[in-house]
């Protein structure tokens, strides 16, 4: 895996974080992320991220849920092994409702949350990198992703002087998500030696 | 300056105390991290006792079948179908608190909303427990799912509110599972970057699935909880309206009736938050978190009880007077004779129910006893009494005396196995609730820091900043170009 390096920043208050992101982005940096400890409204739209269409998943993995239901019941009531009960019909919708709305929920939840999941790379032994431990308790954390163009120094100050703190240069392991990052790093508190 | 316009003259603030989100990670993760009190191994250590009685019972139960109970021809649900809805109910309060509240932007409830859905999850497992042993052959138990079998296939009856049951409460469980862990992801990221003990990074390492907090996923989250929470306000509305149509879609007198829906859903929130206020009351206190869990909480929580209370004295009031309007004898007999006749063999057990539930919490509608811990600490435990006695009522008064006034000698009292196996459901409850306050963060700390500057010192401060500057100065920074 290739090595890349990146510029983090710690800030401590939001009215700081927002102007920064401004001048970071204005002056042509590339914005790896920024972590926080909690979700920051207008953070994403100032980083330039697209809202998420995780509710449309939701809503087709609702319908899925619903139809699951409709064509499973009426099939196997009024179709596969039909039953009297109390002379009723066969195909009786109304009664179907209760399962119909619990399956729209249920495919919906189970499948939003795995799509998050999905989509977040977030899974049980999952090891990620978020350059500093303090993300998430009281920092919020910019990283900037050095590309071949990027002054390193240059970089430094300028993140300096829009007020970060603890400015830093890291170098981390592309492609670290599902436990590979860079052996240099200190992961959990505990320090790996290099090979 | 005076800064008092900033400080809601109805509400007090939601965190009290001038708090960085430093130290609200410490005073939410201290508990987690220190070694537990023996207070806690005092409870801890009832609980599993309680636990272990309860299995005991189940195992007779299973061993000798459902003749260990005093059920009877007549009365064929007792109190393990009460235990049920009780405790179904009780899981009513975490989801309305988490979900709804959400939808309706309560700030109070970023205090509350992780015990309260923990404590969901919790009363969802013991209720499951009721209807699966009471199969009697409960290794036959998989029978109620829809699978292909070699019986035809034969497959369930989709048209029975039973089934409706099972699918409500196992997609309610779910459902509640995924959206509590979900917020705890990112405290329990916390966590792992706080552990110094090489056990505790690998857990919380594991458990937090890797969360970071970077931006984007920050706001998947945000709009994953949202959609959640709309799919969970209906859910569970719907929960316990099935619930209550395993009674009124039936024909007994004092089941069949059309009120149960909205009346069963008060009833659950108003039992829910009784059983939160006993919990939250204990843990704020043993877990020294009375600044996050404060007066403004336990005040706006008793409101919820007084409200609730109200709508389900309402309800059976409602009901009494639709039984003796409707002209129907079977109906207007079960509630003047089973019920509401003092001298008849359950008539103490309405009573109580209207005293506990209907007369008693309206102390509420008085701010001080809103804002008196033991005065709410007792109303909480007579509240969750009051609930069990209402579906113990509806249950037991209803079928006792059937059609059949040759059956009607038998005056129903359980047998040792029952109490056990009702006792072994708070063994259950307690022991998953001790783990939790001892494991996970009982608050929910990124919540808080979220309205930490909307609400309290921090706003004032905050404002104070604003305001001594100048305009200039203030549309520079703040403006949007």
């Amino acid at each position: 895996m290739a090595i890349k390096k990146f510029i983090t920043g710690n800030f401590y208050d939001e009215a700081v974080l927002f102007p920064a992101v401004k001048k970071v982005r204005r002056a042509g940096y590339k914005v790896q992320d920024v972590y926080t400890p909690f979700p920051i409204h207008g953070l994403d739209k100032e980083l330039g991220m697209k809202d998420t269409d995780l509710h449309i998943a939701g809503f087709i993995y609702g319908i899925t849920g619903t139809t699951t239901a409709i064509s499973f019941i009426g099939w196997a009531l009024a179709r596969d092994w039909q039953i009297n009960f109390g002379g009723k019909p066969f195909f009786s919708l109304p009664a179907w409702i209760p399962i119909m709305f619990e399956l729209t929920v249920l495919f919906s939840a189970v499948g939003m949350v795995l799509t998050f999941c999905w989509l977040c790379q977030l899974a049980p032994f999952v090891k990620k990198d978020h350059f500093n431990p303090r993300s998430t308790d009281d920092t919020f954390v910019m990283a900037i992703e050095c590309t071949d163009k990027t002054n390193e120094e240059e970089a430094v100050a300028f993140l300096k002087n829009a007020g970060a703190q603890d400015v830093q240069v890291q170098s981390r392991e592309t492609g670290w998500w599902f436990g590979r990052y860079d052996r240099e790093t200190v992961r959990f508190g505990r320090k790996v030696p290099a090979v | 300056m005076s800064l008092n316009r900033y400080e809601s003259q109805v509400r007090g603030p939601l965190v009290e105390g001038s708090k960085d989100y430093h130290q609200i990670t410490e005073d939410i993760c201290r508990p987690v991290e220190a070694t537990p009190s023996k207070l806690w191994w005092v409870g801890f250590i009832i609980s599993i006792g309680l636990l272990i009685f309860g299995v005991v019972s189940v195992t007779m139960e299973v061993m000798y079948g459902t003749g260990q109970w005093n059920l009877n021809k007549t009365i064929g649900w007792g109190w393990d179908i009460t235990n049920f809805v009780w405790w179904v109910g009780i899981g009513h309060a975490g989801t309305l608190i988490s979900a709804i509240l959400l939808l309706f932007r309560q700030g109070w409830r970023t205090g509350v909303n992780r015990a309260a859905e923990a404590m969901t999850i919790f009363a969802v497992m013991c209720a499951g427990q009721f209807p699966i042993w009471h199969m009697g052959r409960v290794w036959n138990a998989f029978f109620v799912m829809p699978y292909p079998n070699t019986r035809g296939p034969l497959w369930v009856n989709f048209n029975s509110p039973l089934l409706w049951d099972v699918f409500a409460i196992s997609t309610y469980f779910t459902v509640s599972l995924l959206f509590w862990y979900c917020g705890l992801l990112p405290d329990l990221a916390t966590l792992r970057d706080r552990a110094k003990l090489k056990w505790r990074k690998l857990f919380y390492g594991v458990a937090s699935f890797g969360w970071t907090g970077s931006t984007k996923h920050w706001q998947r989250h945000e709009a994953l909880s949202l959609v959640l929470a709309g799919l969970s306000t209906p859910l569970v509305l719907s929960v316990h309206t099935i619930v209550s149509f395993d009674f009124a879609t039936s024909v007994i007198p004092g089941w069949h009736t059309t009120i149960f829906p909205p009346y069963f859903v008060a009833g659950a929130v108003f039992s829910g938050f009784a059983m939160v206020q006993t919990l939250l009351l204990i843990t704020r206190k043993v877990l020294g978190l009375e600044e996050y869990i404060t007066m403004e909480h336990i005040d706006v929580m008793n409101k919820v009880i007084v409200l609730t209370g109200s709508i389900v004295g309402i309800a059976y009031l409602t009901e009494l007077f639709i039984a003796w309007y409707s002209h129907v004898e079977y109906e207007w007999f079960a509630f003047r004779e089973n019920r509401v006749n003092l001298s008849s063999p359950y008539g103490w057990s309405y009573y109580l129910m209207m005293g506990c539930n209907v007369l008693s919490p309206q102390i509420f509608w008085f701010k001080k006893m809103r804002r008196n811990l033991l005065v709410t600490f007792f109303m909480s435990i007579l509240v969750n009494i009051g609930m069990w006695f209402e579906r113990f009522v509806i249950i037991v008064t209803s079928i006792y005396r059937d059609y059949l006034p040759s059956s009607w000698s038998t005056y129903y009292t359980p047998t040792i196995w029952e109490i056990g196996f009702y006792m072994g459901t708070f063994g259950l409850f307690f022991t998953c609730y001790f783990l939790f306050s001892k494991f996970f963060p009982v608050i929910a700390i990124a919540e808080i820091k979220h309205i930490l500057k909307r609400s309290g010192d921090n706003f004032k401060e905050n404002m104070e900043k604003d305001e001594n500057e100048s305009l200039e100065a203030f549309e520079h920074a703040n403006a949007h170009h």
